[in-house]
Parts: structure tokens; C-alpha cells; sequence
């Protein structure tokens, strides 16, 4: 996990372009039922929301970290959303190939003392 | 309990027509399906027992006490029933010349005339199916007027309190809203409504009394504030209930409006509906009014107005939910002006009462005298016993009686809210209050039997997660 | 009148316990109250009814009915309306408790199921407006950028209206795709038209009341990717192919043929289904299945993030309210005509249908579309002026046709018109010509 960066709006970006929501985003949301992501080869901007996650009386926007095209998508979200209530930082959202990330994203423990 | 599908035994029908005597005609086998569709193969017995069944597990206005906010769940007079079944009514086809439903047009012409007067509003359609549609009715004909102008205004101004359809139907009227949040009241910060009140702003849409169930005190500067930019106000009538008889919309400054017949003017839900969500407005907007509209001709007679070539069209294909306008139609003939005044004097004093009444153990944050509903918060009971708003709800089940409103309005936390409406009695109040009182109390010493409730319904709490998930959405 | 029940002592103890003097008080922050409101005094039960009762008695309810035209009179089972008159349907809120609204939701459930059954599709929403709202919102679901939305000219113009109204938020107008001399969809447009459409809507049987080729229809349009729309009469569906077999991928329609009077334009019902694929951005509510703790099968509104009330501004629509106790009423009365009853009556409309048209050209009229075939509604054409004819039968009081010109009439006959009845309009109009 140290390789991750953070974002304010508690989105991850690991070292592989791998993008994903944090533990503390998923437990805000409770029980996750449908996650809606962007299709292969969409440009996604940073600090744009690019995905949408649901709960059952909810619906929240996810904010790109960073800028890029999408790689790949974690297709097993479309059957198992709950995936990322399990564990956050494995069940990532879309894979990015960068072009630039957000401006401020933290490391662990700079979010960690934002979420305090 | 059984789908009806499960019941079905093949071969078995409750039904027939009279034998054909004429010749029978076969299509070629091109246009025709595969396979008779699987309907349930049932006798009117089965059929009757299934329903009387279901009904068992269902919950009206006529089986207690209904005191969901936001929705005016009043009685709904048998007298408006017998007079919407009238083959007179029933049996009109919609395409039927005017001179053979004379009646009806009639009934379409004195029903406009009476919210207009209600609302001191100009002009006005019955058209529109619901309140949202009502919604996306009046949102259209903002656009069509500013068009008209040649004033480019793309923006709609919603309070956060305010119901979630009017910022979707100012959507797929194609605006761009703009959020501005309310005091703890509910009340708009007419500073903030300054500063997001443009040029651009072709409306600001408004909940009086707001969805806290407080009257908007500061109605005149607000619509200073919206008219001085050129803007419209818009009323959204879900609370009419409250003020109907007593001040208008249209002499509050409002310049259009919708109304839902099946809450404020007693016309029964039917579990979702149908509604009828007429739009009234000023003279100003009337030529954007959807077709048909009806007119008294110098006559006497009735019939169609003239297309007005600014109208934006239709938002349905016939003229409305006739039977549900015939109902609300009787009801104001009924109450009359009296009558009218007298059920918003004591759907205030009932709130009131119950206001008063639950506020000696649950906190109801706003004080003063509220409107035709309040909001109770149980944040308190939440820290302190860990039941919550939804717990409470489904404990009242157990006690006889439809749950509040919860979770709504969203600026006040674990909200409760309620809407006792006029046609309850005072003695259906007080037990509703006994229950509340219990409940609150045991949430103090046994909890967790809160939280198991209901328990005298056929089924517990959903698995909504599982729902969501996996969906199951027919058999 | 009034349903209020409050005595004289409860409003003074009442007041007493609010702790205020008078109603007014409570009023107080109002201000300054209105001018003058509703001008007339109420009136007793017996007065209401009389006045209603007048105004029923100032229609004209005919006994022989040959107009369609997007409302349809068929035999409704007296059980049907008997089921949809409990209380306990008709004044139920919207189910926001399931469980003490299970009887709600599975009515709606079945009814969800009997409408994927009767189209083939997959999911079914708990009901719209009407069927023009649902044909509306359909397309509206299938914008796709700047690409155009098709109506076929086959399409109901009230319900071509109503779609037009709907873009109007878009800014967008619809592209009408033309009839061929048959009055069906001209296929060769579409496939001119290709990839550059967003979607179709396409009416069957068309408002001409001719069936369409909608599996060729279907074929252009799955193969240029183009949403299809199929917006069905309902009782056509007893017969005709389903919009699954014809590669839909919505279908929607005016449900009030299932059960539901004429009642000059409503309370009706719009249904839509679609294919699994749009189930999340689908429109309206949804009811769904789950367990409770013990297990035990149940019925909750589902997908609910899609809604007004959870989204708002980013909601498919602000659709609220619905039609429910319409959609209960269609479930009830197709459960009450049952699988083969309902076939019966689809072949009775069409059996009726082309014994009136073979009446009525025995009679010297003519069929505007002599090739296509039609299911139960069709064009006459005459040098007689269509009002002359429609007239004389109104003074022997039957309901004709809808003039659509001054020689075009559009017909319509169902199972509820006899042979007798048929007859006697070939007499009077073959007296006429």
C-alpha cells in the first residue's frame, strides 16, 4: 500500500495505473450493489468524475486521480460489487495508462490524517 | 404466498366469449409469434382468492391511521368513487365529438375554474398524469416562454430541501440546476438566492410551506429578488394542503405551479397511483399551455380552445386522468369554499397538535407552530439507544399504523416526519402518540426488540442489498 | 360537506394543549391572507351527486362503438373491476413499507412478469403515465449524442406529439421515417439512414392499423445498431410476434386496452420493457425479489439509485407517481381472460375486424391499403364525404370510425361488436353511396 497515492475525494492510484476507492470512501457507502465504469479506451480526466457506485439508497460519483486513457476494467465488479466493501484497495475500478495525475494526492499517512 | 403464475394449472380458464358467427380470419404465419404468452390459467375463484389475498397484505388509508409526510394521505370520499363510475364518465371515448360529452368538458372546464380560483392563478391544464409530470409540464412551458422572448436562460434554482423530482424534471425540461441550500428551517438564505439569481436563471423553484413544514415568511422579498432578474417562480403545490382556502400561490407572487389532485384534493393513490398533476400559471404563460384545452364558448356550449401556436404540444395523448379529475371535482363541490378552508384550518391544528404532543419525548427541532406536517428528529434516541428512525417505523407497524415519512427532509438528521391530514380524529392522534411513547420507551430498556420489529407482518425486513444486487424482476 | 371530525370541545382542548387562543394563531406567520378563493358554498352529498350525475347525463355513452384510434373498448370481466375496487389497493400510498405492502408489491411484481411475458423482453418497469409517455421516455433513454431520433409516420400522431414534446428539453426534433404506398415503414429508409440514428420508434399494428414487417424492420435496424422501439397495441401481442422475436430492444404501449374503460382519455396505463442490458438506467419504479432474515420471499421497490429521489437532476426521469392500481388492473384482468382467453380475444378483434371491412366494401367503400395486412383497425376511403357518413351512423347512434380526412376513415372493431351490429352499419352506409 505504500505505493499508493491518495486523493481528497478518497480515490487511489497505485504504481501500475490501477485506480480504485479507499476503505474509509466504501464503508461511507455501505453495502455496494452495482458499480457503472467507463468502457475501454475512454479518456478520463483528473479530478472528473469517471465512475458511478451505487448503493442501495445512494449513488455516488467517483473522481479520476489522474489523467489518461482506460487500459482495462475491472470486469468482475459487474458481478461482485460488494468486492469492494471486502477490500477496497484490491478491488480497483479501471486500469489507466497516465498522462498526468491531480494536483495534491497524498501518501498513506497524509490521508490517514484527513480522514481524522 | 404464491405468484399467481404458481397457482396456474394448465388447461384451467375463467373465461369465454360468445361463439364467433362471423368468419374466421388467419394471418399469415410471418407476423404471428411463436407461442401463446404464459398467462396464468386460473378460475375466477383462484383469481378472487388470490387478490383478496394480497389485498390481506396491503395497507390503505382505510385500514388506519397514515400519517406519511409529504403525502396528504386524507380520507378519500366514497361519494367521489360512485360518481367516478358513472358509465356517463366511464364509457365516453376520448375522440368522442364535444357535442356528445358535453359533460365532461364540462366537468374539465368547472374543475380549472376552481384551482384557478383556489390559486389565484390565470389559466391552467388538467393534463399532466402526476405531480412530476406536472413538473416537466410547467418547466417546458418556462422554456418555450423565455424562448419566445429571445432570452437565453438555461439555469433552474432548487433549494436542497426540496423533493427530488423537481430537479430531475427541470433536467428533462433540459435546464441546468443550480443547488442552494436552505437554513435549518427549511427557509431559503435570500442572500444566497441574491447571489445565484441571474440573468441566466430562467426560474426558482419553490416548496410553500417547505418540506420542513414551515410557511416561507420571507415569500415577498424572495419573489422581488427572482422577478427583478426576469425570472419566474414556480410553486411546487405538494403542500397546498396546508394553506388552500386560506392564501393563494398566485397572490404570493408565483407565476406557475402544479397540483397534485391526489393529495391535496382527496383523490385515492392506489398504491402509486394514478395521480393527476394539473399546472396552473399567470396569463403570461397560458399560450405555452399543452393541448387540448377546453373552452365555455359564448353558448354555452363547450368545447376545444384554438391551438395556440406557442404551446408546447402534448405531454400525454388524451386529455388526462378524467376519473381522477371527476373525483376531485366532486370533493370541491362538496367542501366549497368553507369546506376548503375548514380541511387546511385542521390539517394545521392536527399537526399541531401531534407536533406538540411528540415533542414531550422526542425532539422536534423547529420550533413555533408548523403547517400541515412537522419533523421529529430521533438522532437523540439514536445515540443514546442506538434505534434509529427506521426502527421506530417498523416498531409503529406493530402497532397498527403506517410509519411517517423518514430520512426526509435530508437536512435534518434521522427525521421523522409527519402528516396526521385533517380527517383524522383527535382520538386517532393520541393513540398514534401513546404507540410513539411506548416505542420511544422501550428503545430505553430493551432495544434490540426495536430493532427485530415488525413482527405481526406476514414478512420481516427486506434483504434490499440482495435486491440491488442480483435483481429478480419477474418470474 | 365536510370530512373533517372535529367537535367544537376538541378543537378548544386541542388548542389548548398547542397552547394558542384561536386557528388564526397558527396562521400567523402567513400574514396578510388572499383575496377571494373558491366562489362557490358547499353542498350536501345529495346535492354533490346530482350535480355529478347531470354532467354524466350531458354525455352521449353509445352502444355500438366502431372507433380506436389509441383507446380501445374491449369486454372487461366484471371480476377485474370488482379486484381493482378494494380499498386496500385503491388507497394504499406508494409501497415505501414492504411489509406492510406485500400486496401491493407482488401485484406489481406479476404484473411486471405478465408484461415480459406478453414482449419477450427481459424487464419491465412498474408502469408510466400513459403509452405515449412510456414511447416518449423510451426514446429519450436512447439518445446517443448528436445522432437522430426516428419516428415512423406510422406512429399515432398523439403519441408522435407527446415524443416531440419530450425532446423539446433536448432541443432536439425527430426525423419522421415515411410510409410506402402499402402504408408500412419504408425499410429502404432505414437502411439509407444506417448508423446515423440513434434509435426507432415504430408502431404495431401502425396507427393505420396495418401490420408491420417488424422482423425486417428489426434486422436493419440491429445491424446498424439503431435502438428499435416497438410500441404495440397490447391485445395484438395475443397473437402477433413478440418485440423480442423481432430483435426489440424496448417495447412500450397503451396498456388500457388490459382491462381499464375508455373513460375519456384516462386514468390509463403505459407499459415499457426492455432488454437486461438497460435495466439499470431504466425509468420509473422497478419491484424486485429478495428474502427476509427467515428466508421467506419478498418483495421490495428495487434499483432505487436510478430515481428522482436518490438522484435527482442526474435521474432517467422524475417520474414519481405512476399508474399503479392501472398496471394491478392489468394484471387482474389478465389473469382473468387467462393464457388462452386472451388469444381469443386478439382472433375475435381480428375476425370482427375483416368481417366489418368486407361489410363495409360490399357497401361501396374502399380500402385505402389494399395489400398490407391489418389486425383489427383499417382505412375506407370515398367520394362520400367521411362526416356524412359518420353523422348518419351517430343519429342511429353508433359511434363510427375517426375521420381522418374528408374521405379517409380509420375503423376499428373488437370482440364487443357483433355481427348484427357490423351489419347494420354496411346497410346504412351502402344507402348512403
Amino acid at each position: 500500500m505504500s505505493n499508493l497515492k491518495f486523493s481528497a475525494t478518497h480515490e487511489w492510484v497505485d504504481g501500475s495505473g490501477k485506480v480504485g476507492v479507499t476503505d474509509f470512501a466504501a464503508h461511507e457507502m455501505g453495502d455496494i450493489v452495482f458499480v457503472e465504469l467507463p468502457n475501454v479506451g475512454d479518456k478520463i480526466t483528473a479530478g472528473k468524475p469517471f465512475a458511478n457506485i451505487e448503493s442501495v439508497k445512494a449513488v455516488s460519483e467517483v473522481f479520476s486521480p489522474v489523467s489518461g486513457k482506460v487500459i482495462a476494467v475491472n470486469d468482475a465488479l459487474s458481478d461482485a460489487p460488494e468486492l469492494i466493501n471486502q477490500d477496497a484497495f484490491s478491488a480497483y475500478l479501471v486500469e489507466v495508462e497516465i498522462t498526468a495525475y491531480e494536483d495534491g494526492l497524498m501518501d498513506k499517512a497524509a490521508y490517514d490524517e484527513l480522514k481524522h | 404466498m404464491k405468484l399467481i403464475f404458481e397457482k396456474s394449472i394448465s388447461g384451467r380458464t375463467g373465461f369465454s366469449l360468445p361463439a364467433s358467427d362471423v368468419a374466421e380470419y388467419k394471418l399469415s404465419d410471418g407476423a404471428l409469434r411463436a407461442a401463446a404468452a404464459e398467462l396464468p390459467e386460473v378460475s375466477e375463484l383462484d383469481l378472487v382468492r388470490h387478490y383478496d389475498a394480497l389485498a390481506a397484505r396491503a395497507y390503505g388509508v382505510d385500514s388506519g391511521f397514515y400519517p406519511l409526510g409529504s403525502c396528504t394521505m386524507k380520507y378519500n370520499p366514497k361519494l367521489n368513487e360512485t360518481v367516478a363510475a358513472l358509465a356517463g364518465f366511464t364509457e365516453l371515448h376520448p375522440l368522442q365529438e364535444p357535442s356528445s360529452a358535453q359533460g365532461a368538458l364540462e366537468a374539465i372546464y368547472t374543475l380549472t375554474e376552481s384551482l384557478k380560483e383556489i390559486t389565484g392563478m390565470d389559466d391552467g391544464t388538467l393534463q399532466p398524469a402526476a405531480g412530476a409530470h406536472g413538473e416537466f409540464t410547467s418547466l417546458l412551458m418556462i422554456g418555450a416562454y423565455f424562448k419566445k422572448k429571445g432570452e437565453k436562460r438555461t439555469k433552474i434554482i432548487v433549494p436542497d430541501s426540496a423533493h427530488g423530482t423537481n430537479p430531475a424534471s427541470a433536467a428533462m425540461a433540459g435546464f441546468e440546476i443550480v443547488n442552494i441550500p436552505s437554513d435549518a428551517n427549511g427557509y431559503v438564505d435570500t442572500e444566497v438566492l441574491a447571489n445565484a439569481m441571474t440573468e441566466e436563471v430562467a426560474a426558482f423553484m419553490l416548496t410553500n410551506p417547505n418540506t420542513v413544514g414551515l410557511f416561507e415568511k420571507n415569500i415577498g422579498k424572495i419573489s422581488r429578488i427572482v422577478h427583478d432578474k426576469g425570472g419566474l417562480l414556480y410553486y411546487d403545490g405538494a403542500n397546498l394542503n396546508a394553506v388552500m382556502g386560506i392564501v393563494r400561490p398566485g397572490d404570493m407572487g408565483f407565476d406557475i405551479m402544479h397540483i397534485n389532485l391526489h393529495k391535496t384534493f382527496s383523490t385515492p393513490h392506489g398504491g402509486g397511483g394514478p395521480g393527476s398533476g394539473p399546472v396552473l400559471c399567470k396569463k403570461a404563460l397560458a399560450p405555452h399551455l399543452p393541448y387540448p384545452l377546453v373552452e365555455k364558448k359564448k353558448d354555452g356550449r363547450f368545447g376545444y380552445r384554438k391551438t395556440s401556436l406557442a404551446s408546447i404540444g402534448r405531454v400525454r395523448a388524451f386529455q388526462g386522468n378524467f376519473l381522477v379529475e371527476i373525483r376531485a371535482l366532486a370533493y370541491i363541490i362538496a367542501l366549497g369554499r368553507e369546506g376548503i378552508r375548514d380541511a387546511a384550518e385542521k390539517a394545521v391544528l392536527n399537526a399541531n397538535y401531534m407536533k406538540s404532543l411528540v415533542s414531550e419525548f422526542l425532539t422536534a427541532p423547529h420550533k413555533g407552530a408548523c403547517m400541515h406536517e412537522f419533523v421529529a428528529s430521533c438522532e437523540k434516541l439514536k445515540e443514546e439507544t442506538g434505534v434509529s428512525a427506521l426502527d421506530v417505523a417498523k416498531a409503529l407497524i406493530d402497532h397498527g399504523m403506517h410509519p411517517p415519512t423518514i430520512y426526509f427532509p435530508l437536512i435534518v438528521h434521522e427525521a421523522m416526519m409527519f402528516e396526521p391530514t385533517e380527517t383524522e380524529s383527535r382520538e386517532t392522534i393520541d393513540e398514534a402518540v401513546a404507540a410513539l411513547k411506548e416505542i420511544v420507551a422501550q428503545a430505553k430498556t430493551d432495544p434490540e426488540s426495536i430493532k427485530k420489529s415488525p413482527l405481526t407482518t406476514p414478512v420481516g425486513r427486506p434483504d434490499e442489498v440482495k435486491a440491488a444486487r442480483k435483481p429478480i424482476l419477474k418470474i | 360537506m365536510k370530512y373533517t371530525p372535529h367537535t367544537q370541545q376538541d378543537v378548544r382542548e386541542m388548542l389548548d394543549k398547542i397552547g394558542v387562543d384561536d386557528i388564526s394563531d397558527l396562521f400567523a406567520a402567513i400574514g396578510t391572507a388572499s383575496g377571494e378563493g373558491l366562489r362557490a358554498i358547499g353542498k350536501s352529498p345529495i346535492e354533490t351527486e346530482r350535480a355529478m350525475v347531470a354532467l354524466a347525463e350531458k354525455n352521449k355513452v353509445y352502444k355500438t362503438v366502431f372507433l380506436g384510434a389509441g383507446a380501445y373498448r374491449h369486454y372487461i370481466p366484471p371480476v377485474v373491476k370488482h379486484i381493482a375496487a378494494n380499498p386496500r389497493f385503491v388507497t394504499a400510498y406508494t409501497p415505501y413499507q414492504p411489509e406492510m405492502s406485500q400486496g401491493i408489491l407482488q401485484a406489481i411484481f406479476e404484473y411486471q412478469s405478465c408484461i415480459t411475458r406478453l414482449t419477450g423482453l427481459d424487464v419491465s418497469n412498474a408502469s408510466m403515465y400513459d403509452g405515449a409517455a412510456a414511447a416518449a421516455e423510451a426514446v429519450a433513454m436512447c439518445i446517443n449524442g448528436e445522432k437522430d431520433i426516428l419516428v415512423s409516420d406510422g406512429v399515432n400522431p398523439a403519441v408522435r406529439e407527446v415524443v416531440a414534446a419530450y425532446l423539446r428539453g433536448s432541443g432536439r426534433t425527430a426525423v419522421s421515417v415515411p410510409l410506402d404506398e402499402d402504408g408500412l415503414t419504408d425499410i429502404g429508409f432505414l437502411e439509407g439512414y444506417g448508423e446515423r440514428a440513434a434509435c426507432c420508434l415504430v408502431q404495431q399494428p401502425n396507427y393505420y392499423g396495418n401490420i408491420e414487417r417488424t422482423k425486417e424492420i428489426g434486422a436493419v435496424l440491429n445491424r446498424t445498431d439503431v435502438k428499435y422501439i416497438l410500441h404495440t397495441y397490447p391485445i395484438a401481442l395475443g397473437l402477433l410476434a413478440s418485440p423480442a422475436e423481432v430483435g426489440a430492444d424496448f417495447a412500450t404501449g397503451e396498456g388500457q386496452p388490459l382491462g381499464m374503460p375508455l373513460s375519456f382519455g384516462g386514468p390509463y396505463l403505459g407499459y415499457i420493457a426492455a432488454k437486461e442490458k438497460y435495466v439499470r438506467k431504466m425509468t420509473g419504479r422497478i419491484v424486485g425479489e429478495t428474502t427476509d432474515r427467515d428466508g421467506r420471499r419478498v418483495y421490495v421497490l428495487t434499483l432505487q439509485a436510478r430515481e428522482q429521489h436518490i438522484r435527482r437532476e442526474k435521474a432517467s426521469s422524475s417520474i414519481c407517481s405512476n399508474e399503479a392500481l392501472c398496471a394491478l388492473t392489468a394484471a387482474v384482468y389478465l389473469g382473468a381472460v387467462g393464457k388462452e382467453g386472451f388469444r381469443a380475444v386478439a382472433r375475435a378483434c381480428v375476425d370482427n375486424a375483416h368481417y366489418l371491412k368486407e361489410v363495409l366494401e360490399s357497401a361501396g367503400l374502399k380500402t385505402r391499403y389494399s395489400t398490407a395486412e391489418f389486425f383489427n383497425e383499417f382505412v375506407t376511403v370515398s367520394d362520400k364525404k367521411s362526416s356524412v357518413i359518420l353523422n348518419e351512423l351517430k343519429r342511429r347512434g353508433i359511434l363510427g370510425g375517426l375521420k381522418l380526412s374528408d374521405g379517409e376513415i380509420l375503423w376499428c372493431a373488437t370482440e364487443m361488436n357483433t355481427k348484427e351490429e357490423i351489419e347494420t352499419v354496411g346497410n346504412i352506409v351502402r344507402k348512403l353511396l
